[in-house]
């Protein structure tokens, strides 16, 4: 077997057996740091594809940004373990019906594939350009109006983000730089001509 | 497939040095470090009281937004290097189109900006 094939059997055992203990483990938190193990032999099999872009993507904002935030909503979700395990058999039905259907877009989006009409990455990158390359040649000419939906998207996120969490104590003092800075000697600084033996 | 590992040769040597380093230090403190554990020194100390609550508690979904708008940052980054490597051979709707995007995002910056997200309390 060479050394690829080994390395793929490695990645992709790896991944799934991390998969299965997301979902098996007790500690929702244990979940989340196994998902980062997913995410980084997922990250490895992309290596083996060729496609590094998205590995070090999978890496820095699955790993680095997105995992983060699971934690922070496991952390903050005030979770009654035992309780969850209890509704483990209800939820499954859902769970089931969810995974099917992702199944099902996952055929069609492969039998979609070998469809015309789609600029296959494959086709652009022809020539021995890298796989970063072959994705910029794309994303920003020929997918022009889905990258600025996805610019649009980030926006609408953000936007609901502060609007949805953000909120700011009332009565607080914040430093305000601008009126700090434009402040004038005559308001600042007051003489009085003290008298002798006489206080202020 | 000698090529793909002469490829990887740097990162794989970050890897196995970061990996190296990490494991010296606990290996370390395993070997070097006195250990002898009774009740009172292996017992939850919080400032000389006993622990007042489970670590495990909610926390402000503050931390939530500063993360969010982090994933949303990361994410603006994570186009601009595409477009970095294959800005010579781009043109001008290329170079334009990500300008827009920039365009779009900081207006969510100034409207976070103005809104005081940034700011903590």
């Amino acid at each position: 077997m060479s050394f690829v094939a080994i390395a793929f059997y490695v990645f992709a055992s790896i991944a799934i057996a991390g998969g299965l203990l997301v979902i098996s483990s007790r500690n929702p938190v244990h979940s989340v740091l196994f998902l980062i193990l997913t995410f980084f032999s997922t990250a490895g099999l992309f290596v083996l594809l060729g496609a590094e872009f998205l590995a070090m993507l999978l890496v820095v904002v699955y790993v680095g940004a997105v995992a983060v935030l699971f934690l922070f909503v496991v952390m903050m979700l005030d979770v009654d373990f035992v309780e969850m395990r209890q509704g483990m058999m209800q939820n499954l039905p859902a769970g089931a019906t969810v995974g099917v259907i992702l199944l099902f877009e996952l055929l069609l989006a492969f039998g979609a594939r070998s469809a015309e009409g789609a600029k296959s990455l494959e086709e652009i990158a022809v020539g021995q350009v890298s796989n970063t390359r072959a994705l910029g040649n794309l994303i920003y000419d020929d997918y022009f109006l889905m990258f600025q939906t996805a610019g649009m998207i980030l926006l609408v996120a953000m936007i609901g983000a502060i609007v949805l969490t953000l909120y700011h104590r009332p009565g607080i003092k914040r430093q305000n730089i601008a009126a700090q800075v434009a402040r004038t000697r005559d308001e600042a600084v007051e003489l009085v001509d003290v008298k002798p033996g006489q206080g202020i | 497939m000698n090529e793909l590992l002469l490829e990887y040769l740097p990162i794989i040597l970050f890897l196995a040095l970061g990996a190296i380093i990490g494991i010296v230090f606990l290996v370390l403190a395993f070997v070097i470090a006195p250990y002898n554990p009774d009740p009172e020194k292996v017992s939850a100390f919080e400032s000389g009281f006993n622990a007042f609550d489970d670590s495990r508690m909610t926390f402000q979904v503050r931390f939530y937004l500063v993360s969010i708008l982090f994933i949303i940052f990361d994410l603006e980054v994570a186009f601009l290097f595409p477009w970095a490597i294959a800005l010579k051979g781009l043109g001008a709707v290329g170079f334009w189109s990500m300008m827009v995007f920039l365009g779009i995002l900081t207006v969510g910056f100034i409207y976070e900006w103005k809104k005081g997200a940034l700011e903590w309390a």
